[in-house]
Parts: C-alpha cells; structure tokens; sequence
C-alpha cells in the first residue's frame, strides 16, 4: 500500500490514507462513547469494589466487601433467585416465541395483521406496560382478580403482589409479556427463511404437520433460538424496571434479583462500595455466563451445519 | 396443498392466535378501560367490568392535574431525537468500516462493542454518575441524552454493518477508480444507497431511545422540567392517591408517537431487523 512504491497504473493508489488509520478513524468516534461511558465505569467499578466508599470519603478496604456478601447467606439466596428468574422467564419466553411464530407463520388470512399486533410490548417504553400490569394486579379493583372472582374460582380479593410467592410469578409473567413479541419475530423470520422443498419432499413423503415442525422447523431455525436464549438471558438477567416499578424488590425481598439488590444498596443506601463489589459480581456472571454459552452456540451451529 | 387447513384447523388457529394477542394486549385493554372511568368509581367494591359511566375526561383533566405533562412528552421526544441523530453520527461510520474495511483488531474491537450489551445502565450507575458530574452534565438533558447514546451504539453498528454488507461492493469501486476519495465514497455513494437501512437502523433506534429513558432519568436528573414522561408519569402517584385513570391516559398518549413511528415503517423495520436470522 506504501505510496511510493512503483505499481502498474491499473492499479495506482493515489496519496491516500492507509486503510487501517481510515477505518480507526471511522471508528474512533464510537469508540471513544463506549471508552467514556461505558468502560472507564467498568474500571471504575472495579476500583470502587475494594473501598468503602459512599456520601463521605473512600478508604482501601482490600476484599472486605467481597468477603462480606459471600458469607451471607442472604447474597447467596439472591443469587439463586436470579438464575431461577432467568431460566423460568426465558424459558417461558421461548416457548411463547415459538407458539406465537407457529400461529403466525401459518397461512391463514389475516397474519399480516396479527404480526404488527403482537409487537406493542416491545415498541412502547417499558415502564408504560408495567404501569398496566401493576393494575391488572390489583387485588381489589384489578382486572385478574375481578374476573377470578367473578367466575368464582376465589371468594375474596387477591393481591398478586403482595404475597411473596404470587408476587414473583407475577413479575415473571409480566417479563415474558415484555420478552415475548421480540423473540416471535426473530424466530418467525427464521421459519420463513426455511427452503419449502424441505417440506415438499417431507410432506410427499407422508410426513404430517406435527412431524414436519418436529424434524425440520425446529432443527433449521435451531441456531436462531439458541442465539435469541442468549440475548435473552442475558436481557433478563438485567431486568430492572419491570422489578422496580412493580414491587421494588418486594415483599420481603421475594422479587429482589442481583440488578435490584445492586440497585438498592448503591443507590438507595449510597453505599457504593458494597453495590461496586455486587456489580463486579454480575459482570463475573454475565461473562462467565456468556462465554459457556457461545462454546455451546458453536457447538449447536457446527451440527446443525449452519454458515 | 400442503399448507391446506380443514375448517376445524382453521379455527383452532384462530383461536389460539386470539388467545395469544389476548395476553399481549391485554394490558392496553386495562389501561383504555381504566383511563375511561371516574377515581372513585374505579375504587369500589364488588369489581365491575362495564359500566356506564365511561368519558375521557382523564384526558382532558392529566394536563391539569400535572402541569408539566405536555413538557414531559415533548422532552421524551426530543431526547429521544437527539439519541438517534447523536447515534446515527457514529454508527454510519462505525458500521462503514466494518462492513468493508480491513484493519487491525477488527474482530476484537466489534466483539468489545458487542459485549457492551451485556452490560446496563443499572450496573454502572455509581461510577457512570461520577463521570457525569465531572464532566458537569448532570441534571442537563445531555445527562440522559450521552449514556443513552452509548448503550445504542453497539447495537446500531450490528445492524447498519449486516445491511452494509448486502450493498454491491462494485458502485464503491467504479467512485473509487474514477477518483473519488474514501470519505467522498462514503457520503456521495454509500450514504445515499443505504438509506432505506439507515432508516431501519433509525427507527430502532429511536424507539429504544423512548423506550430507555426511565433510569437514566432518574438517576442522573432532578431538573423537573428536564424529565421524559417515564419519570415524569409518576407524578400521578400523589401522597393521597394514585390517580390511575389519568396515569393511564397519560401512558397511552406517551405510547401514541412511538407507536405512530412504528405502525407507518413496521414492514421495513421488521424486515431490517430480522434480516440477520434468515439464512439467504
């Protein structure tokens, strides 16, 4: 690429840029936004993780924060909670997805329709639907409780939220609501990216409907429900707002995940530090996480023989 | 003939897809409902499904009983456009060079911005909130406006690269043979023939900006009058009462820009979004 150097004419570069600085330089804007807000906090976190620090100063404090949350049992109740959190609700939200990708992919008219009608959840900021679950929730004048009593399947009001058990299933419910639509869209893009001559041939063969969903559909758009229970985890694992806005991590601390926890101690009791350290935490989680999952994404992908 | 459904089929399917968009709509029923109905009959005992009281006088009444609501929502909007055009300023050159261009740590520099979605804003508050206020921004809109930039890039760049991608590499070359610098290249040829990609890319963008706002908002801003509707909609939880019914029509007239945005350009962005899970 050196400009100096005699090539054919064809092929003459004239005095430009060498292509590696053009494209850091294309670059280096994004770059420096995450470098900014993102990564140096991340260092930060990390620092802040060995202090002390909250509304006063910050001392040193070596592994006392660390030390403190893993010989609590609490943490550890917590962290189990979290993980149970994320399978449940991603697990509900792929069998969700999958079940509303089926009904819209099948030729009916119509599901032009249905497909802009499943996308709400997502498009509207999140709180708004919480904001609507909260109600639905209601034990007296919420709509559930309304019709279960109606019906007569329960005699008097009950609060969904204020009941520990109830109350963590009702966050779940709300988190698949909101998780939903975004993966039935991604996995219904997937099933009509799947060659019809598979289906042909099968559905020749005698192969019914069941049989064909069975051993051709999910086999074919398998990578993308692999990476979506990726994206997905680790979205729910995140999970702030639905938490907070329905119950602030309560009651007595049923609904309380890793983020809320984090979120309480560091914001709410401003003790830094000790949110630092829970953070830090998470980050360890997520990656550790992650990266055993995208070990098994290749592996799904190599026997599938996706591209 | 194959994809034939019996009668019984046909309603079985009917059903089950009415079922399904029952759950996902279901709360937008509730809040119409509820938006349409007086406080105090909403508060009462036994339950009541109907009644004949329905007005939309919470819509009339929400711009009175919280002043600031019309400033809330027009906050929403405009940080939300300045996210998107922020964003948009970085991703197309970001995604540019990913597409098409060989340089060193490629491949790292991609995963890093990647790995930036496994992060959110609720893990990196404490030193995030440091940041900003040395650099003197908090409690301004830019408060809310530079982190929510930074956790749409990556996701941004994903997007408008793949879409880059499926663009002729031959249009570039014949600018280029001709004389045309990179950066010439870049605006006069590749720009131009990206649009309807950049458009997705904006959209989604621009409705994650809307739809990101609450935490940042509260965290880092106690200027009312700086506040998006996420944070702002909570006023309507007073110290004696929640005003439901108004909250309510709050939320769905906060809801009505971006789901206007998304109903005019659903087909394209459904199809942008999703390009990357078909296999071509």
């Amino acid at each position: 690429m050196a400009d100096t150097v005699a090539v054919p004419p064809r092929q003459a570069r004239r005095k430009v840029l060498p292509e590696g600085v053009f494209a850091w330089s294309l670059v280096a804007p994004a770059m420096l936004f995450i470098g900014i807000i993102v990564a140096w906090p991340l260092v930060e976190t990390f620092r802040l993780s060995f202090t002390d620090a909250g509304l006063g100063g910050e001392t040193y404090v070596g592994w006392s924060n660390y030390a403190e949350l893993f010989h609590s049992g609490k943490f550890y109740d917590i962290v189990y909670r979290t993980f149970y959190w994320m399978f449940l609700s991603v697990s509900l939200k792929l069998v969700m997805g999958l079940i509303g990708a089926s009904l819209l992919n099948a030729a009916v008219p119509g599901k032009a329709l249905f497909r802009v009608l499943v996308m709400p959840p997502w498009v509207i900021p999140i709180d708004f639907g919480v904001i609507g679950w909260k109600w639905l929730y209601n034990g007296y004048f919420g709509f559930l409780s309304g019709i279960l009593q109606r019906l007569g399947i329960i005699a008097d009001p009950i609060a969904l939220l204020a009941q520990k058990t109830s109350a963590f299933y009702a966050a779940i419910v709300t988190d698949v609501w909101v998780g939903t639509p975004m993966v039935t869209l991604f996995l219904l893009a997937a099933m009509q990216g799947v060659s019809r001559d598979l289906y042909e041939a099968a559905w020749v063969d005698g192969a019914g409907r069941w049989y064909r969903f069975r051993r051709i559909t999910i086999p074919q758009i398998m990578p993308v429900i692999v990476s979506m229970a990726l994206l997905s985890a680790i979205w729910t694992f995140n999970s702030f707002e639905i938490i907070w806005i329905l119950t602030e991590g309560g009651p007595r601390g049923a609904t309380t995940t890793l983020i809320i926890d984090t979120y309480k101690v560091a914001i709410s009791s401003q003790r830094f530090g000790e949110g630092a350290a829970r953070a830090v935490v998470i980050v360890g989680l997520l990656t550790a996480f992650s990266l055993l999952y995208l070990y098994f994404l290749n592996k799904v992908n190599k026997h599938y023989g996706a591209k | 003939m194959m994809d034939r459904y019996t009668f019984l089929q046909k309603v079985g399917i009917y059903i089950a897809i009415a079922a399904f968009l029952t759950f996902v709509l279901l709360p937008f029923f509730e809040m119409f409902r509820v938006s349409l109905r007086p406080l105090d009959h909403l508060m009462s005992t036994p339950f009541r499904f109907w009644s004949d009281d329905f007005s939309f006088a919470a819509y009339k009444q929400m711009w009175i009983s919280v002043p600031l609501l019309g400033r809330y929502i027009l906050n929403s909007i405009f940080i939300a456009t300045s996210v998107t055009t922020l964003t948009m300023i970085v991703v197309i050159p970001a995604a540019y060079a990913y597409a098409r261009l060989q340089f060193p740590f490629k491949a790292i520099s991609l995963a890093v911005f990647l790995g930036v979605n496994m992060f959110t804003g609720a893990v990196l508050l404490i030193p995030l909130y440091r940041v900003l206020r040395t650099l003197g921004l908090l409690n301004t809109y830019w408060a809310m406006i530079i982190p929510g930039v930074a956790f749409l890039i990556p996701t941004g760049i994903w997007l408008l690269r793949s879409y880059l991608e499926k663009i002729p590499r031959e249009l570039e070359e014949a600018a280029y043979v001709d004389g045309a610098s990179r950066m010439y290249t870049l605006r006069r040829v590749v720009i131009p023939l990206a649009v309807p990609g950049l458009i997705v890319v904006a959209t989604s963008v621009f409705i994650g900006a809307y739809a990101q706002q609450f935490l940042f908002a509260i965290a880092f801003n106690n200027q009312r009058e700086y506040q998006p509707l996420p944070a702002g909609i909570f006023e309507f939880v007073g110290y004696q009462q929640v005003t439901w019914n108004e909250m309510m029509a709050a939320s769905l007239t906060g809801i009505l820009p971006v789901m206007l945005i998304f109903l005019f350009l659903q087909k394209y962005l459904i199809a942008g979004l999703t390009a990357g899970a078909v296999k071509e």
